[in-house]
């Protein structure tokens, strides 16, 4: 009997958490948002999505299998599929399956693999891949189907998204932010985009599931959120016929899905509630220059990619708060 | 509800025990006492071999302030002075008696009447601790007089009780609450006392309404002592954490020690010690130890005589089941897995836990995915991942200067971990080099 005992170090107990279920946990949470792009852009959407999960995982396989020649791949722990509904999230529904291929390749290649896989990328795997499309193929990467064309794929016709609108603005049309969607159709998602990233609502029950299930804790989003409304705001007091109202810039664009799901991805965001915040505030505040004043109409993949050049940097300099920093109440 | 501000965790509580009452556990065949079984100097033995003791005999004495002298739990022959694998895992110097009767020592007040007054000076009360040989009931040992005798220019403002039992599957401080909470009382007002402070704190967890309850309605006839409902979070038991709970001051970084911030923390198990050994005359040398595990037919909260082996209790509470992986000393957050059940009951020892094969097992390390929740976890303010990677690089000077020294092993990091990777191993690692390297610089100046 003696013999057979298993002598380890504490603790002995684990709460029984995985990397599994934290990016299934994800992946539940994009389930409203991924519904609301079936019922807004049918056919392309089921495409582009299947598509480029398809393709994160094959190609996240086939390089652990013959580049890295690893005997384990990683392909079961959801992040390679997590990868693949985000990439996808940020891609416009009629975009070519050899785009998106092209797409997934830089996000796991370049994006994940490159670093060794799961864990030590520094940007954000998706948004390299979105970056990555959106400089080598911009008009593709630029023109949006109108919502509610359901059977159609790359034929489907495209229009003038919202950020389209509100950037002519900006630049001098004073009559582009009459022609905005209200702000009730923006917030559900009845309005050209991409993929994921039309209705706000449905990312936000995203985040509510997230947060419910403690996967993320509310510093990332919460300050980008903010801090877009108060930039933008403060913007739209100074100028209303040129800056968006605040509520226009929270619901368009990519800027939910950013705020919830791109720049709160584990990875690549900083590991202390004081660094998330500034991390958050800085995306908020890099979105909005870009989007006003900036030769795109959107910025948040740029905003989230510069600051995960910085979250090393923030690692370094914000430190959680030592217990004994307060002595006395 | 209270409770301390940084960090902190949900284990399953599995208190399978709770409703057990404490039960007399009968004598062992051999008693066997380590010498070290406080945190300090070994007690030397004042005993040799042949020699006969009774019940409450001193057969070691302390071997310097920092230390407990040790008193037979049995009554019988001195066999032989040797060596014995402990808790911890190392083979240390024991004293081994062989049991003969029962008889006590005269000295011992054997009757179960409450006596509640103390007319002795703070001073006298400290000695007569000391020489019981009590120390922290609660797993640390450190020996009691050492606590209540305050390094110059401290001055303590209160005693915190800690009786939060955070540590899953342990009940015996429950228990010992539910049916000595008279005697636990007279014990807190003479650690206050001995302090000379005038605020007594009895810091219980929310999930011993039982307790809190009956140590509420008792409290009111003895002055000055508060009975503080917790919220359920562990390490809330960790000394600083309590503090933190229950006044609201944290301890600076070491080498400060709670006394620096008016505190004296002493066990609940200390507090009933403490009285046995002021009111009663009797040394330290039974305590309540919980016999627990999911897989054990009879979960127990046991009396038990020091020296005990663990095989006793674990027959006691039904036998080792036939899936038996881990045996461990402890709870399952801070215990220590043993490597044979012929360990001996110490001082320290509050509970016996037997895990079955698969909840021994750790699962398997992945990547860390950097998601914080180690951070977020950690009751100390710190950050694991990184103090165990420096760790494992050996890069001794950067985790000294992230304060690895104020980790307390809690385990928090581990236990939350989805990657479950080994943290608290490597962070250990970092901890005895940084402590070597420290008092290597102290020694130089």
């Amino acid at each position: 009997m003696a013999n057979k005992l298993i002598v380890s170090l504490s603790p002995h107990v684990h709460n029984n958490d995985s990397v599994q279920k934290n990016m299934y946990g994800v992946l539940i949470a994009l389930i409203p948002a991924l519904l609301v792009s079936f019922y807004m852009f049918g056919l392309g959407a089921v495409i582009v999505t299947l598509t480029s999960v398809i393709a994160c995982v094959f190609f996240e396989w086939a390089i652990t299998k013959f580049i890295l020649k690893r005997e384990r791949t990683t392909i079961m722990d959801g992040s390679a599929i997590l990868t693949g509904v985000l990439l996808a999230f940020n891609l416009p529904s009629n975009l070519p399956l050899w785009i998106i291929i092209i797409g997934a390749l830089a996000a796991i290649g370049i994006g994940k693999m490159t670093f060794g896989g799961l864990g030590c990328n520094p940007f954000n795997p998706a948004l390299v891949g979105r970056i990555f499309l959106l400089i080598s193929f911009p008009v593709q990467m630029t023109s949006w189907p109108e919502v509610g064309q359901l059977t159609s794929y790359t034929d489907a016709t495209t229009t003038a998204t919202p950020l389209a609108l509100m950037k002519m603005a900006v630049h001098g049309d004073t009559s582009a932010l009459e022609q905005l969607p209200d702000t009730l159709t923006l917030f559900l998602g009845n309005n050209p985009g991409s993929l994921g990233e039309v209705s706000a609502l449905a990312l936000l029950l995203g985040l509510i599931y997230m947060l419910w299930k403690k996967i993320i804790t509310w510093h990332i989003p919460v300050s980008i959120i903010a801090t877009v409304f108060v930039f933008s705001g403060l913007m739209h007091l100074v100028d209303s016929t040129a800056y968006a109202s605040p509520l226009a810039h929270l619901f368009t664009g990519g800027l939910m899905l950013g705020a919830i799901f791109m720049a709160t991805d584990y990875v690549t965001s900083p590991m202390t509630h004081k660094g998330m915040i500034i991390y958050g505030v800085a995306i908020g505040f890099l979105t909005v220059v870009i989007r006003l004043f900036g030769a795109y109409p959107e910025g948040m993949s740029f905003a989230i990619f510069i600051m995960n050049a910085f979250t090393p940097l923030i690692n370094t300099y914000c430190k959680p708060k030592r217990y004994g920093e307060v002595v006395k109440k | 509800m209270k409770t301390f501000r940084i960090g902190g965790v949900h284990p399953a509580e599995n208190k399978l025990s709770a409703g057990k009452a404490i039960e007399t556990l009968g004598l062992p065949k051999q008693a066997v006492f380590p010498l070290s079984q406080h945190i300090g100097a070994p007690a030397t033995p004042i005993v040799k071999k042949g020699d006969v003791v009774k019940v409450g005999t001193k057969i070691a004495e302390a071997g310097g302030f920092v230390s407990a002298a040790i008193f037979s739990s049995v009554s019988g022959k001195v066999n032989k002075i040797d060596s014995v694998i402990d808790a911890s895992g190392y083979r240390k110097p024991a004293i081994f008696i062989d049991v003969e009767g029962d008889e006590w020592e005269e000295s011992i007040d054997r009757s179960t009447t409450l006596v509640k007054d103390c007319l002795l000076s703070p001073e006298e009360i400290v000695a007569k601790i000391k020489n019981a040989g009590v120390v922290g009931m609660g797993g640390a040992c450190f020996p009691t007089h050492v606590k209540l005798s305050p390094p110059p220019g401290c001055k303590a403002e209160c005693v915190i009780i800690n009786a939060v039992e955070c540590e899953p599957y342990l009940t015996a401080d429950h228990r010992l609450m539910l049916e000595k909470a008279d005697e636990i009382l007279v014990g807190v007002s003479i650690l206050m006392k001995a302090a000379k402070v005038s605020k007594g704190y009895i810091g219980i967890e929310n999930n011993k309404p039982d307790a809190i309850k009956l140590m509420t309605a008792k409290s009111v006839n003895y002055a000055g002592i508060v009975v503080v409902p917790l919220k359920v979070k562990y390490p809330q038991g960790g000394e600083k954490q309590l503090i933190d709970a229950v006044i609201g001051r944290q301890v600076p970084a070491p080498p400060a020690i709670p006394i620096n911030v008016g505190a004296v923390v002493q066990n609940v198990g200390t507090a009933y010690a403490v009285y046995e050994a002021v009111q009663k005359n009797k040394p330290l040398f039974e305590r309540v130890v919980t016999v627990t595990g999911k897989s054990l037919k009879n979960p127990s909260n046991f009396l038990t005589r020091m020296g005990t082996p663990m095989s006793q209790l674990i027959d006691a509470a039904g036998g080792l089941p036939e899936d038996t992986g881990k045996v461990i000393g402890g709870g399952p957050m801070m215990g220590k897995a043993l490597v044979n059940t012929e360990v001996p009951i110490c001082k320290g020892s509050s509970g016996v836990l037997i895990m079955n094969d698969k909840e021994a097992r750790r699962g398997e390390p992945q990547s860390c995915i950097r998601c914080a929740k180690c951070v977020s976890a950690c009751p100390m303010g710190l950050e694991p991942y990184l103090l165990a990677t420096c760790s494992a690089h050996g890069d001794w000077e950067r985790v000294e200067h992230e304060m690895i020294m104020s980790c307390i092993e809690c385990g928090s990091c581990q236990f939350t971990c989805p990657s479950h990777r080994p943290m608290l191993d490597y962070i250990r690692l970092g901890k005895g080099k940084v402590g070597g390297i420290i008092r290597a610089r102290n020694a130089k100046k």
